[in-house]
């Protein structure tokens, strides 16, 4: 049992009753409750009650847009039947056995897993805590525990009635039961509500959200760092002579992993001046000195002699028989540039010595990652670094990376500052564009086998595409040599298939490279959906029927995917020779269909008027959310589909900022009409799956009204315009 | 340097070098945040601000050129026109990440401060100037027109 005295009840003056019932599981995994604080460092609570009735729930997962805040909130009022404009949010701790995401075992937020690994998790929360409350009344007022009902967190039985808060002292005393009884979907009145607000959308409309670059502390030093122009480049000498005339500049320093050098000044602003301003000169001996074209053709040369098998019912040496007595093939090579993760609030990280440690301030993704991380750079225990998490603005991926990067670059910056005040490290947009991480570049090459009916009898796809796992901390996923994020999409294609070769090169360079919004679906479901509308036309089907027909309806999420593509088809007012483009796409256990309606003028001058967009994501908790990510993330893939791509000119990035690597704008983004299946089966991602099959639904819009098949992105490469 | 700014009705004195951009005057010097940075180019609206009551790129704005104007931030953003702005973005759920936010609503307020019935490519062309990352546009123009419903109430 845990009772904390809530710092709100002491503000309220009301010590006496002031009380704040914390539940949770504990570290076996048991729900507890408790009354000693000095239990807390062993109990995680994800529930708080105050005094006044106030429920607070603690959010392990950060908040990057994608609306764990609300979601979360939502699982655990639901519970509790709280009044959800009395319900308030706050982030855990790093803690990566009692914050745990329960699909990682370890604390970190990505693959669109918040809502799905936390759904019984914050629900059984929220339940053990209103079986104490209504207990604890049950015993105030001398009544059956079964009388009492609960409603916008005021527990009633017969004429008597109080809040959650009047009984949080001795809802504290009890024993809470071990496997509490959550609803049935019947009961739900927050889960499905489409009209619930997101609980952060008055302090993001206001200026007050607090975000990691926002952090202001005294005695702070401000430092930005000049890295190499080409990857891998290292130090090998600077002169800051000129940085020292700029107003504000403290010092530089070579960091310790000679990956650049770091001016501290007393502001942002001199700091990414003096940093310009030093004249840095570096070893690029081991450093990627390529050109773009150079890489392309790199890649497609893998190609030709695949290193390893990616389907382990068949080898391409298999399939090759298949494919040599092919009535009909039909071939394609398909290439993706790098691109930018680009979110808006540039990466920043600040560090702040505390007694026998540091606190880390961060929008920060991995806990988990950037916690050892940031102690192995200072020689110190994990435990004594403390993370305070703040509201990311946008990761797209690029928070959630396995060398905690831009966490190292400032415990190695606060390392040679003398660890005597905090600092700031903050990047510029050009130290965004040009930094690293992208997405990967990648090649597919894909020849279907077709026998004299125009059906499909084999399938060679091949990628060639730089391993994002392969010697990061997550190796543990490589299976069999293949990182499984290189060739998802293509080894999950839901499609019955027959004689379906998978192989992979992976591609060495080294330009870093990292997830990106959905991963591998951006490239394979690009290569996979432009595949089945040309087989569609090839053999004169329907796109959608065709699809419909290659999908097993007694496969679980083919049968997902079936009633997907059906709701689309028919909100869409599809019909055969449709002159708009189909997709649909299954990542992160999500089935998502896609309409794109656009207007083509002179060729090659293109509209998107409007998407349609069907997603079946299991069990809807937050149906305007849902809306939300589905609406981004198809506006996020049309950005890059369309116009994104970082290239390289001897090893240099040419992109500087957003002039040259353009964001949709307003008046470019298509109406988005999205419809959600109706199930109750376990929630699954949304976050991701919206952008995989956007993409491709464009390109096959623009073959139905152009007749021109689009291999190679950005589309803007093709001779498209987009208006 | 010092020197006075008229911010939010109030008269603050920062000390800073000329041609220091008004947006790291409010964000380090004032501890006024709610102001952000995305681009430094004038390029993605992140950083509007009214200055006389136009929206304004606070980055390429510069400390010496504000002496005789009024500076409206976020935090400041409170007459009629703005309250039904912020009303409006919440009821129709805008944000997602946020970081833009206060620059698409900064904007949108001085949209319906010169045109309080915008047309949907008013708004469309007004708005061009604010990227989203998130790509809430469907529902920013939504918020605009559901402002502007509100102001003519």
């Amino acid at each position: 049992m845990n009772i904390n005295v809530s710092r709100r009840g002491f503000l309220a003056g009301s010590a006496a009753t002031a009380g704040a019932l914390l539940v949770g599981l504990n570290a076996k995994g048991v729900l507890a409750a408790t009354a000693q604080a000095s239990q807390v460092t062993d109990f995680n609570p994800f529930v708080k009650i105050d005094a006044d009735g106030t429920l607070t729930v603690v959010i392990k997962h950060f908040e990057m847009g994608q609306g764990t805040t609300t979601g979360l909130t939502t699982l655990v009022a639901e519970e509790l039947d709280a009044d959800w404009n009395r319900v308030t949010t706050e982030f855990a701790p790093a803690n990566n056995s009692k914050y745990a995401n329960l699909f990682f075992s370890m604390q970190g937020t990505g693959g669109s897993t918040s809502i799905a690994n936390s759904y019984m998790q914050y629900r059984e929360a929220g339940a053990a805590a209103r079986d104490l409350l209504i207990r604890a009344a049950a015993r105030s007022w001398g009544v059956d525990p079964a009388s009492i009902r609960v409603e916008k967190s005021v527990l009633t039985s017969g004429d008597k009635s109080g809040h959650f808060g009047e009984f949080v002292a001795i809802a504290s005393t009890l024993t809470p039961v071990e496997k509490p009884t959550v609803k049935t979907p019947d009961q739900f009145r927050l889960i499905g509500d489409a009209t619930l607000h997101r609980k952060d959308n008055t302090s993001k409309t206001n200026g007050t959200a607090q975000f990691a670059m926002d952090v202001n502390l005294p005695g702070m030093v401000y430092a930005a760092i000049q890295r190499s122009p080409k990857f891998g480049g290292t130090v090998t000498s600077f002169d800051d002579s000129a940085a020292k005339n700029v107003a504000g500049f403290v010092a530089a320093q070579v960091l310790p992993n000679k990956a650049g050098v770091v001016a501290f000044a007393k502001n942002t602003w001199a700091a990414f001046q003096a940093r310009d301003a030093l004249n840095v000169e570096w070893d690029f001996s081991k450093a990627e000195t390529r050109n773009t074209d150079t890489l392309i053709e790199d890649h497609k040369a893998l190609l030709d002699k695949p290193q390893f098998n990616a389907n382990p019912e068949i080898t391409l040496d298999e399939v090759a028989p298949v494919l040599a007595g092919a009535a009909k093939t039909i071939d394609a090579e398909f290439t993706f540039p790098f691109l930018a993760h680009a979110p808006l609030e540039a990466l920043n990280c600040t560090i702040e010595p505390i007694e026998n440690g540091v606190r880390v301030h961060d929008g920060c993704q991995m806990p988990a990652l950037t916690r050892p991380t940031v102690a192995k750079i200072l020689g110190l225990e994990p435990e004594q670094v403390e993370i305070k998490t703040l509201y990311a603005g946008g990761s797209f991926g690029r928070r959630a990376n396995p060398d905690a990067d831009y966490n190292a670059e400032a415990a190695l910056a606060f390392a040679v500052s003398g660890r005597k005040v905090p600092v700031k490290l903050v990047w510029s947009r050009e130290d965004d564009m040009r930094g690293g991480y992208y997405r990967p570049m990648a090649a597919h090459r894909a020849k279907i086998a077709l026998d004299a009916d125009g059906k499909v009898i084999g399938w060679d796809h091949r990628v060639a595409v730089k391993s994002i796992m392969k010697g990061s901390l997550f190796q543990g996923m490589i299976k069999n040599d293949i990182d499984p994020t290189s060739v998802e999409g293509v080894t999950e294609s839901l499609y019955s298939v027959p004689n379906f070769g998978i192989g992979l090169s992976d591609f060495q360079t080294p330009v870093p490279i990292l997830w990106w919004r959905s991963v591998g679906n951006t490239h394979t479901a690009f290569a996979m959906e432009t595949l089945m509308d040309m087989l569609a036309d090839e053999t004169g089907q329907d796109p959608i029927e065709m699809r419909l027909a290659m999908l097993d309806p007694n496969g679980p999420n083919q049968a997902r995917m079936i009633n997907a593509i059906k709701l689309v088809r028919d909100m869409s007012g599809w019909k055969k020779g449709d002159k708009r483009g189909f997709a649909c796409h299954f990542s992160f256990n999500t089935c998502v269909a896609v309409v794109a309606d656009i207007t083509v003028t002179d060729d090659t001058s293109v509209h998107v008027n409007k998407l349609f967009m069907a997603v079946e994501c299991g069990v809807a908790i937050n149906p305007d959310v849902i809306k939300a990510q589905m609406e981004g993330g198809a506006g996020f893939a049309l950005t890059a589909i369309m116009r994104n791509e970082i290239t390289l000119a001897d090893g240099e990035v040419e992109q500087q900022n957003f002039p040259d690597y353009e964001l949709l704008r307003n008046g470019e983004m298509p109406a988005v009409e999205v419809a959600i299946v109706k199930s109750n089966n376990a929630p699954t991602g949304v976050g991701e799956p919206g952008v995989p099959p956007t993409g491709p639904a464009l390109a096959n819009a623009i073959f139905a009204q152009t007749g021109k098949r689009i291999f190679d992105l950005p589309m803007t490469k093709a001779g498209f315009e987009f208006v | 340097m010092q020197y006075q700014l008229k911010i939010n009705g109030e008269t603050r004195t920062v000390d800073a070098e000329p041609g220091t951009p008004l947006l790291w005057v409010l964000r380090d010097g004032l501890e006024m945040t709610g102001t952000k940075f995305g681009c430094g180019v004038a390029y993605c609206g992140a950083c509007t601000v009214h200055v006389d009551g136009t929206p304004t790129r606070s980055c390429q704005t510069f400390i010496e050129d504000l002496a005789d104007s009024e500076i409206t931030t976020i935090e400041g953003a409170q007459d009629k026109v703005a309250q039904a702005v912020q009303a409006a973005w919440r009821e129709k759920d805008v944000v997602q990440c946020g970081w833009c936010q206060s620059g698409q609503i900064m904007s949108a307020i001085g949209l319906l401060s010169e045109n309080p019935k915008p047309s949907d490519d008013e708004i469309k062309d007004y708005m061009h100037g604010n990227a989203c990352r998130c790509v809430t546009y469907v529902r920013i123009n939504e918020a605009v027109k559901l402002a502007s419903q509100k102001l003519e109430a």
